[in-house]
């Protein structure tokens, strides 16, 4: 529990949308760029508030997928939830250009600094991936030396997030360990199922190394990752959690 | 507030019973910094200290056997989510304070696994908080703070400390987990105090 947060009133900041890609068939990241952004910590989040013509208004909120910048840029990967209020608008009818508001950044528990000089072990499931991207690309952005390995839980080949990018960073001390849940790519070694204690111990560091594990994604996944890396010796105060749903939203 | 082309929303019907800024959810998401502790209850205590009588402590069998109370509450998560007449049954803090007399003004609450959270003891009596050991009829499970959690359901829920374990009194105000990583030092969520400076 080391380690303090600055303390400082978070007020709203216009943030206007200048680059969209989409990362699968229902989701995609968006880039925005806030000129007065106080900076942030990779792993940390952001409140976004969406406001309609009659002064009607939804807050969400989203991990940052970007490293921390000196641009003001800023990024954030949504997910489209059949039933929600905000995320449809966000991946399909926003266009650059347009601005929302967003407040932050959020929480000072699940982050990672480049003066943490242990191994780090991330486990994503779904798009339990972002504030972890935030976390590779803060690796890579700062030149820091600590080894990477993540371990990706998705269901199929067309759900990999930032598939390029981790595939052009799995170098130089980032080790990329893809698993599939439903369905795998042809000729794929593994058969399609969750993350069990063999495929941990092959993936992850040995409790020996003293990483830091990071596991974020739905409620059930991280009750059963993390579960499993405490049954290997991983002691509990170095995994640290962030868990979404059951309501499917992140939190 | 800048308007934002093309959004439209989804306005609910009014609830007066929803504080500003939350929606309605019918699951009961969790949120927690690391693994699930899971606590047996024959190696499981309460404790109280750091009043003028110091000392209480209850084991597993003793703390069930006090006086215990069904609790029909609405309850309020900071991440916006609030699930209304959510149902309980657990042990009045009033009940577990009677007899200790104490000068200090704060509570810290201590659980199994090391989380902390800060709260001003005139918050947890008369009728204001419980030790909650069932959920709607069943065992409190493990990932929602079983064997036991605190509930104080007029604050935010993450005061609502998991796998509670111990309550320190203290004269002075001491920031908690979450909230010494930027969450309100109070969170009432009638008036919206989710981040520090709110």
């Amino acid at each position: 529990m080391a380690g303090t947060a600055v303390l400082r009133r978070l007020s709203w900041q216009v943030a206007r949308v200048v680059a969209l890609r989409d990362e699968t068939a229902t989701a995609r990241t968006i880039t925005f760029e806030v000129p007065t952004w106080p900076g942030h910590i990779a792993g940390q989040r952001v409140d976004l508030r969406a406001t309609a013509a009659d002064g009607y208004s939804a807050v969400r909120e989203y991990s940052i997928a970007s490293a921390p910048r000196a641009d003001g840029r800023l990024e954030l990967s949504v997910e489209r939830l059949p039933d929600g209020e905000v995320s449809p608008y966000l991946t399909q009818d926003l266009a650059i250009g347009d601005t929302l508001e967003l407040r932050g950044p959020i929480g000072g528990w699940f982050v990672w600094r480049e003066s943490q000089a242990e191994p780090i072990h991330l486990v994503a499931g779904g798009s339990g991936i972002v504030p972890l991207m935030a976390m590779i690309r803060s690796r890579v952005a700062t030149g820091a030396g600590a080894p990477f390995r993540l371990l990706y839980s998705v269901r199929s080949p067309d759900s990999v997030w930032y598939r390029d990018e981790l595939q052009a960073l799995s170098v130089d001390g980032l080790c990329v360990t893809v698993v599939y849940t439903r369905t795998a790519p042809s000729n794929w070694p593994r058969r399609p199922g969750r993350i069990d204690a063999t495929l941990l111990a092959e993936a992850s560091w040995s409790p020996t190394a003293f990483p830091t594990c990071y596991v974020c994604g739905p409620t059930s996944f991280v009750e059963h990752v993390a579960g499993l890396l405490t049954a290997m010796g991983h002691s509990p105060d170095r995994i640290r959690t962030e868990r979404f749903g059951p309501s499917g939203g992140k939190k | 507030m800048a308007e934002s082309r093309g959004f439209v929303g989804r306005r609910g019907a009014a609830n007066a019973k929803l504080p500003p800024g939350q929606y309605l959810t019918a699951d009961f998401p969790v949120l927690s910094a690391g693994p699930t502790p899971h606590v047996p209850v024959d190696s499981w205590e309460l404790t109280i200290d750091g009043g003028t009588n110091v000392g209480r402590r209850w084991s597993w069998k003793a703390f069930r056997e006090l006086p215990a109370e069904k609790i029909t509450v609405d309850i309020h998560c900071v991440t916006r989510w609030s699930k209304l007449g959510t149902s309980w049954e657990g042990v009045s803090l009033d009940t577990l304070l009677t007899g200790i007399t104490t000068d200090a003004a704060f509570a810290l609450v201590h659980s199994y696994g090391g989380y902390t959270t800060n709260v001003p003891l005139k918050d947890l009596r008369d009728k204001q908080a419980w030790i909650a050991f069932s959920f709607d009829g069943v065992d409190l499970a493990p990932e929602h703070g079983g064997p036991a959690r605190l509930l104080v359901p007029h604050l935010y829920f993450w005061k609502s400390a998991k796998w509670v374990r111990g309550i320190t009194l203290v004269d002075h105000d001491e920031p908690g987990f979450w909230e010494r990583y930027g969450y309100h030092n109070y969170g009432d969520p009638w008036r919206e105090q989710r981040y520090s400076g709110d």
